[in-house]
């Protein structure tokens, strides 16, 4: 079985419509990916039809809200493999759920002297939320470096871990770059030294399987939005141990077992971990995503994408004087990309009034485009709903941008 | 020229433009005649950082008008501080501490405008007020 593009798209409402009279190419899935009408039907049916506070009503509504709540926790349970319902925890996006262990981790396990390890290919938030534990704790961050294909190198990885080494944290997927990191290497050799590992999975999630037992990663983060589920909802699974073990983040109501002005007792996972209201309607909007692309077939996403990856960067390398920035050859379907003397964002003002959205600038990875010299790239990121007609568009838009800049 | 008939100016030149395409095209042509800024004054001193592109500004009396110059490293920017300096330099500190800048509005640049975006027309409008104040407080000491 393959896409049927036609009948895909027809599934996204908002693709099908004009900006500047011109029909819209979306090509900033990077950043966010549009929704499914399934998705958006079940978001508009909670709030019409089944809205009440969830875990605390004795009432109808509150127990069947609740119960669809735990069942989105399977939905991406199921999803990701993991082996309990309780290693998956709700939380606002990865952001939140990478912060959640810098600072519950941290605080336990990380002291005066401590390391931990990340990458030149990180996002910004996995980047920060380190360097301010780190200076909480007087601590060190060690940075695997890259190559010139945007690819990490392992040797040096492998270097840099030592005794002191506490937790390492990378991305499975560049969002700057795309290159696709061999995380199951990187969480071997530190399990070699039972050093747990974070892997941020924002950028890969969407585009093929992810299986956590099989990766046996401690912590994986991701985000409902840039898997065509709502906004605000994201995943945060830990380890059982790690979770039982590890102290609460946020804390206030749901999370507790019992309150006194003495003390407070912690409630079992994973509600220890999601204090206050849950965002439920987008963990039940994040199920439907997760159904919706199950259904499409995640073997299908990814050949297709691959495909129209192929085809991009063939297209694009044909483009004189552009220059691909990560040329790694394993890569999800983003392309970032210099034009010779054309400054990125000249560039994107006119792609953008050609009805194409793309993204200009550094991509929350100032690393990254440090370590290239440059100040930031065009970024195509292609998702499943896209075709080879709109990298024809880009194609074109770039025409025009050089023209008018060359 | 007044303040005021700069603006009107400016807004007459883009009133021919319908399309994006010739407004950015113009803004091209315009960045062409930005007084450029002297390259000593093109460091981080004077670096206005917009999110993506760069702009830097300088700031003169010339007799009791203030004179700018500027660059950028993109050239739509470019051009928009062109318009900046066009509508702006030569003025008292005075008058432009107290300008309204109508025409952004009137040809469309206000999308640019919102302190999110990222070719900062909006730095570039504080920093030169602030140059103003700065002149008009040391004039009146």
């Amino acid at each position: 079985m393959s896409i049927d593009i036609q009948k895909v798209r027809s599934d996204f409402p908002i693709l099908n419509q004009r900006v500047y009279q011109k029909p819209l190419v979306y090509l900033d899935n990077g950043a966010t990916t549009q929704k499914p009408k399934v998705v958006i039907d079940e978001v508009a049916k909670i709030y019409s039809q089944e809205n009440a506070n969830i875990h605390r009503g004795v009432h109808y509504l509150s127990e069947q809200l609740t119960q669809k709540y735990e069942d989105a926790r399977k939905v991406v349970q199921e999803f990701i493999h993991a082996a309990h319902g309780h290693e998956v925890v709700f939380t606002s996006g990865t952001t939140e759920s990478i912060n959640t262990i810098a600072y519950s981790f941290g605080e336990k396990y990380i002291h005066e002297g401590d390391e931990i390890i990340i990458s030149t290919l990180e996002h910004h938030a996995n980047i920060v939320p380190w360097q301010m534990l780190c200076e909480r704790k007087n601590a060190s961050l060690k940075v695997i470096p890259v190559n010139d294909k945007g690819e990490l190198l392992l040797d040096e990885y492998e270097k840099l871990i030592a005794s002191k080494t506490k937790i390492v944290a990378v991305n499975h997927v560049s969002n700057a770059l795309g290159t696709i990191n061999d995380v199951k290497k990187i969480i071997d050799i530190a399990h070699q030294k039972d050093i747990p590992v974070l892997i941020d999975g924002a950028q890969s999630i969407q585009h093929g399987k992810v299986d956590v037992q099989e990766l046996d990663c401690d912590f994986y983060a991701f985000s409902g939005h840039k898997i065509y589920g709502p906004n605000g909802i994201g995943v945060l699974y830990g380890k059982e141990k790690w979770l039982n073990e590890l102290p609460p983040f946020m804390t206030g109501g749901e999370m507790i077992k019992n309150v006194t002005f003495e003390k407070t007792t912690f409630n079992e996972l994973p509600f220890k971990f999601e204090a206050g209201t849950p965002n439920y309607v987008g963990a039940i909007g994040l199920a439907k995503a997760i159904e919706y692309i199950q259904g499409i077939g995640l073997e299908n996403i990814e050949s297709y994408e691959k495909e129209l990856l192929e085809y991009a960067t063939q297209k694009l390398s044909a483009v004189d004087g552009l220059k691909i920035i990560g040329t790694s050859a394993k890569k999800i379907s983003v392309i970032s990309f210099i034009l010779k003397n054309i400054h990125h964002y000249d560039a994107g003002m006119v792609i953008d009034k050609m009805g194409v959205a793309v993204r200009t600038g550094h991509h929350c990875a100032e690393p990254v485009m440090h370590r290239f010299n440059i100040e930031g790239t065009i970024r195509a990121s292609f998702a499943f709903y896209n075709t080879k007609e709109e990298v024809d568009r880009l194609c074109e838009a770039l025409m025009t941008v050089k023209q008018m800049f060359g | 020229m007044t303040l005021q008939e700069r603006q009107d100016e400016i807004i007459e030149e883009f009133s021919i433009f319908d399309d994006w395409m010739d407004k950015y095209n113009y803004l091209i042509e315009l960045s062409k005649d930005l007084s450029e800024i002297d390259p000593k004054y093109k460091t981080n001193e004077y670096l206005i950082e917009g999110c993506q592109s760069k702009v830097w500004l300088y700031a003169e009396m010339d007799g009791d008008k203030l004179k700018f110059t500027a660059d950028s490293d993109a050239i739509i920017t470019k051009g928009i501080a062109a318009l900046l300096v066009r509508v702006l330099s030569g003025l008292t500190p005075k008058e432009i501490m107290n300008a309204d800048l109508y025409f952004i509005d009137k040809i469309g640049l206000q999308q640019n405008l919102s302190p999110t975006r990222s070719n900062g027309l909006l730095a570039m409008v504080k920093q030169m007020k602030l140059y103003a104040m700065a002149y008009n407080a040391k004039m009146n000491q």
